[in-house]
């Protein structure tokens, strides 16, 4: 006889930035059903931002996201240049460019530490956020900020980058290399590691080109698709990268995929560097028109889009965001619905939702409302299955 | 061929008021009882990406504009619909195209007050449950 379990995972835990609650609804091991519950942290920013003069808009978008946090303004100033038809200068997209880069690179740093630890690996969290460390140092060096960097501003950047900062950006990067040769080994070379997520939580292409999923999501189920490559901004048409794309949907690929952009995110930078002219660093925008702009740009987890109503006033009439995960999260749907119990924490996971959910979680006996597991419990269960599999291809653990 | 001639030879009369406000973006009107056919065209015989859904309060009644987008030429076409009756304002769901149109549809129905029709589950996305019911945030107080 088929018994339901109902399994509710969130919606707030002290350790993660972004509350979303999932209820899991589980036969034996088998996940059949999930419901998505987001809002818990709705500031009502589309609304404020109406009550903003369009300067001041920027750095409350800059708010929105912690991790990603130059994501927003950056898709903010391409909706408002895009409005008011602004030619930025040059070295303000290479700077854009570069500031946009490092923060790919310590977003995905940060995602692969979880997820080593969502699947018992602790060492890879550790010594992803160790090399992680350094780069949040460049933007102090550079931005003055660890996070938050508010380098963005209508028309140009706030800050110039610093020649003798250049040889130490650049040193980082020198340094950060052989870590990520590294993690990329310790994934593709690792037995269990490919045993452990091949083949799970996989998003087809199909279904993620109806659910209109987007980044390392998208591009990890067979999709070319990458806002710095389709419609570029930015310097990214003025230097040499590749997109990444990987063809199987399942957390594996994701996590290749974002290795690999950790590489090009590098080069990036790199000839962003050797390439930036000199010169004005901002274009002295004084009005803005009446109208109407749309910019997006490719944050960490995939495109970040704003759309902004101008009419004429010091005012956007409507500043529509939808950030990325707003696409991801809504696909765990149908990524996580057919796999194992011990499957769902890293398959929530893989869309890289900021980490908020899968940690406090409670399963409950559907007929009798008992409590069996919580979130801990389930990260446990995840672990295990790592273990057992090291056991099975005798790995040590 | 262009997606713009795509568009037109597929949608004819349906699209109008066509403004290219640079190569890479394009508006156009439809009128919102074809918004559903509009869609399905754009979405499913065109292949485009659906990115979001803005809804926005005007004098002249509740806009919505689909952003979709082309990714492979890097161009966002938004599709531009009127609702004039702001006390009843309703419009047919995109969602039984498909899910991606799911969430916004609900967040346009709490925030301004626009009702879907056919969605399959019309409820609060965003906004608190102790959120009275039909105060909409993102309606504008308009002089008329």
């Amino acid at each position: 006889m088929s018994h339901k379990v109902l399994i509710p995972i969130g919606p707030y835990h002290p350790l993660q930035d972004e509350p979303e609650f999932f209820r899991l609804y589980v036969e034996g091991e088998r996940v059949v059903d999930i419901d998505i519950v987001i809002g818990y942290l709705h500031r009502g920013i589309e609304k404020l931002s109406e009550s903003k003069h369009f300067d001041q808009v920027t750095f409350l978008v800059e708010r929105i996201c912690g991790i990603c946090s130059t994501s927003h303004p950056f898709a903010y100033v391409n909706a408002m240049e895009d409005l008011a038809k602004i030619e930025v200068p040059e070295r303000a997209l290479f700077i854009r460019t570069i500031i946009a880069e490092m923060e790919r690179i310590h977003s995905h740093l940060l995602w692969l530490g979880l997820a080593g630890h969502f699947i018992g690996y602790n060492t890879v969290w550790m010594w992803a956020w160790r090399y992680r460390e350094p780069i949040l140092d460049m933007f102090e060096m550079i931005t003055g900020n660890r996070n938050h960097y508010a380098m963005m501003k209508i028309g140009g950047v706030r800050r110039d980058i610093k020649d003798e900062d250049i040889s130490i950006l650049k040193k980082t990067l020198d340094d950060l290399l052989p870590a990520v040769d590294m993690f990329k080994g310790a994934v593709m070379d690792d037995p269990v590691i490919k045993a452990r997520l091949k083949g799970i939580g996989i998003l087809t292409k199909q279904q993620a080109i109806d659910w209109a999923v987007v980044g390392p999501t998208a591009r990890a189920s067979g999709i070319n698709i990458d806002v710095r490559k389709d419609d570029p901004y930015g310097a990214y048409d003025k230097v040499s990268w590749n997109v990444i794309v990987e063809e199987d949907g399942d957390i594996f690929a994701k996590t290749i995929v974002r290795i690999l952009e950790l590489y090009e995110s590098i080069s990036i930078i790199r000839q962003c560097l050797d390439k930036m002219p000199k010169g004005e660093i901002d274009a002295n925008v004084k009005d803005i028109p009446s109208g109407e702009g749309i910019g997006h740009v490719e944050a960490p987890r995939g495109e970040c889009f704003h759309y902004v109503r101008s009419d004429g006033t010091n005012r956007p009439v409507r500043h529509k965001i939808r950030a990325p995960s707003y696409m991801n999260v809504a696909s765990n749907k149908v990524a996580a619905v057919g796999g194992t119990l011990s499957d769902a924490a890293i398959t929530l996971a893989a869309v890289d939702p900021c980490y908020c959910c899968t940690e406090r979680l409670i399963v409950l006996d559907k007929h009798s409302d008992k409590k069996i597991m919580n979130g801990w419990d389930l990260i446990k269960l995840s672990q295990e299955k790592t273990e057992k599999l090291k056991k099975i291809i005798g790995c040590k653990s | 061929m262009e997606i713009i001639q795509q568009i037109k030879e597929k949608l004819k009369d349906r699209v109008s008021d066509w403004h290219r406000h640079n190569q890479r973006r394009i508006y156009f009107t439809v009128n919102k009882k074809d918004i559903r056919e509009v869609a399905r065209v754009l979405f499913k015989d065109l292949g485009l990406r659906f990115a979001t859904a803005s809804g926005i309060d005007t004098p002249l009644g509740l806009e919505i504009l689909y952003h979709f987008s082309l990714d492979k030429s890097g161009q966002i076409i938004s599709v531009r619909t009127i609702i004039e009756d702001k006390k009843n304002p309703e419009i047919d769901s995109l969602a039984v195209i498909s899910e991606a149109f799911e969430w916004i549809e609900r967040e346009m129905w709490e925030m301004l007050g626009i009702n879907f029709i056919g969605h399959p589950n019309l409820k609060r996305l965003l906004l608190a449950d102790e959120w009275p019911q039909e105060q909409y945030p993102l309606r504008h107080e308009h002089e008329s």
